[in-house]
């Protein structure tokens, strides 16, 4: 498949914002439960709240320039019972109103307290929006990668694994995001968080290379022979049928040589988990943010690239038709 | 399933790759009512196109024992068609009454994940539309009451020197189409899939005719002679004059 920024951008992008939505409410699951020490962080909250729902408009603004036709995109939000684009097109907007009511929740100290549980937990506004918000992270993680994950043609994506890495990798991303601006404004946070982004990304390679492992040894279950249907050992393409461009010799190729592709998957292994993780150790231990902060946007950076290579390395059943031009 | 299932079939056995259907494929659609099916740059150095049929060409077998097979591909129209669930807005769709698998062009939004959802490349998206555009086994000629009957046929059928295109009711155990599959081996692209296509393909075959000797030389011919036949006088009366046969 030909890999779309678009498509790349929108991804990474709104992965990271559910991913630092997940951490600052861990943060405040775990203040709530008495296992981080009480402090007043709603500003740290409701910032991070802010730069969450920003990470999610530019990841709904960059998934406008994959459309043929943006103005009508309204209407994808039609045939949530089939379709899994259609169902993430409306979780998406779904998710960013919890985030932005949850950073006006803390920011803006708009908090009223609900109820107090027997055990004396204080259940606020926030809590719940927190526990909605979770949930509909996670419904957007399931939609995000079921998208891919259903097409039974495409064996690379077809598997539960694009759904463990599309949550793994997403999460990655915000919590190192979140121990980057504790960092800068919460620094009592920095080893909480950055505890948990190690954690989370050394998963994330887990069920990333798992992938990779299973993607090299797949065998492509159409043939030539099954394109065609004529069961005979040697069939070669003579003709495609037009020597110009088309959309099916655009669109599902990505166009470079298996050298590049090699060399991409490399840099993705490095700086998505191996960089990240030396930096977050080593930000971790001396408290510095721009260390924190360059860890994710290394990080960041080796998730485009690791977006490129998922969409490069799918190979569409539809090529067998398209490999012969004349 | 719908009730009629409208679909071509293709004999590979006489198709000669004389590319009729996709220039009259190509000539019908890009003149409707849809508008056109968009080319970028035809005449320059790179052009693009949008085509809903192509014939591609392949070789199969080991030189010298080779033979050359000329494949038309468009839409199948699967009964079980997976581009059509993903679709988000509802733009493509699987007609009830006939089968044909469409797109509505004022609600697509060329997101383009319908064509990744089709294993055989059937959807190409307009260059300048911006919509996905795909075969609607001429849904605007086949219904239409003002053309003689003979031409309510899809484009590329009516253009094919060969007769290698047929279509008609797949469902319909005596259609054309059917008798055509069943008699002839007709068969679905890429089954492991399982998406059905009503489309079939008829295979290569080969005709043998068997002449035994007795059919060269005709055995009641009573001079045994070829071409020397008595022949009555003239004004003379012959067996047609005594029996209606």
């Amino acid at each position: 498949m030909r890999p779309a920024l678009s498509v790349l951008l929108l991804t990474t992008l709104i992965g990271a914002g559910q991913g630092l939505f997940l951490a600052l409410f861990t943060v405040q699951s775990y203040a709530l439960l008495g296992l981080l020490p009480r402090t007043e962080e709603s500003v740290f909250l409701g910032a991070g709240s802010a730069i969450a729902l920003a990470l999610l408009v530019a990841g709904l603004v960059a998934s406008f320039f994959h459309l043929g036709r943006p103005e009508r995109a309204w209407r994808s939000a039609g045939q949530w019972r089939t379709s899994w684009l259609s169902r993430e097109v409306i979780v998406l907007p779904a998710f960013m109103g919890v985030v932005a009511l949850y950073g006006l929740a803390h920011g803006f100290a708009l908090n009223p307290l609900l109820t107090t549980l027997p055990q004396g937990l204080a259940i606020d506004a926030s809590v719940v929006l927190g526990m909605l918000g979770t949930l509909l992270a996670f419904a957007l993680f399931v939609c995000t990668a079921m998208i891919y994950a259903c097409l039974r043609f495409l064996a690379e994506w077809h598997s539960p694994l694009t759904l463990v890495n599309y949550i793994l990798l997403g999460g990655a991303s915000g919590f190192t995001l979140a121990a980057g601006l504790a960092g800068l404004a919460a620094p009592r946070l920095v080893a909480f968080l950055a505890g948990w982004a190690i954690v989370i990304t050394v998963l994330a390679a887990i069920g990333r290379l798992a992938s990779l492992w299973r993607n090299a040894r797949l065998k492509p279950l159409s043939t030539i022979q099954s394109a065609i249907g004529i069961k005979h050992p040697k069939v070669v393409q003579k003709s495609q049928g037009f020597m110009g461009g088309s959309f099916n010799t655009q669109e599902f190729f990505h166009g470079t040589s298996a050298g590049r592709l090699r060399a991409v998957k490399h840099a993705f292994v490095v700086l998505t988990f191996v960089v990240p993780v030396v930096l977050l150790l080593a930000g971790r231990d001396l408290a510095s943010a721009p260390l924190l902060l360059a860890a994710f946007i290394v990080q960041y950076a080796g998730l485009l690239a690791e977006r490129w290579f998922f969409f490069a390395q799918a190979n569409h059943p539809q090529n067998i038709y398209y490999q012969a031009v004349s | 399933m719908s009730r009629v299932q409208l679909a071509l079939v293709i004999d590979l056995n006489v198709c000669v790759g004389c590319h009729a259907c996709v220039t009259s494929c190509k000539e019908w659609n890009t003149a409707g009512a849809a508008g056109p099916l968009s080319d970028l740059d035809p005449y320059g150095a790179d052009p693009h196109g949008t085509f809903l049929n192509r014939v591609q060409t392949f070789e199969v077998g080991e030189f010298p024992h080779t033979q050359t097979v000329h494949f038309p591909k468009s839409c199948l129209h699967c009964e079980d068609p997976p581009c059509v669930p993903v679709c988000p807005t509802g733009a493509s769709y699987k007609r009830e009454s006939d089968g044909i698998v469409l797109v509505d062009y004022d609600k697509c939004i060329g997101c383009k994940y319908c064509a990744w959802a089709c294993p055989y490349g059937a959807r190409e998206l307009d260059a300048n539309q911006k919509v996905m555009k795909k075969c609607t086994l001429c849904v605007d000629r086949i219904y239409d009451t003002t053309m003689a009957e003979a031409d309510r046929k899809p484009a590329c059928v009516l253009a094919c020197p060969t007769s290698a295109r047929i279509f008609g009711d797949i469902h319909d155990p005596h259609s054309d189409a059917s008798c055509a599959i069943h008699e002839n081996g007709g068969y679905a692209l890429m089954p492991e899939w399982a998406t059905q296509p009503a489309n079939h393909y008829l295979p290569r075959r080969t005709t043998r005719i068997r002449i035994h000797q007795d059919e060269l030389v005709r055995a009641d011919n009573p001079l045994r002679v070829e071409g020397h036949l008595p022949k009555p006088a003239e004004g003379a009366s012959t067996l047609d004059d005594a029996t209606t046969w």
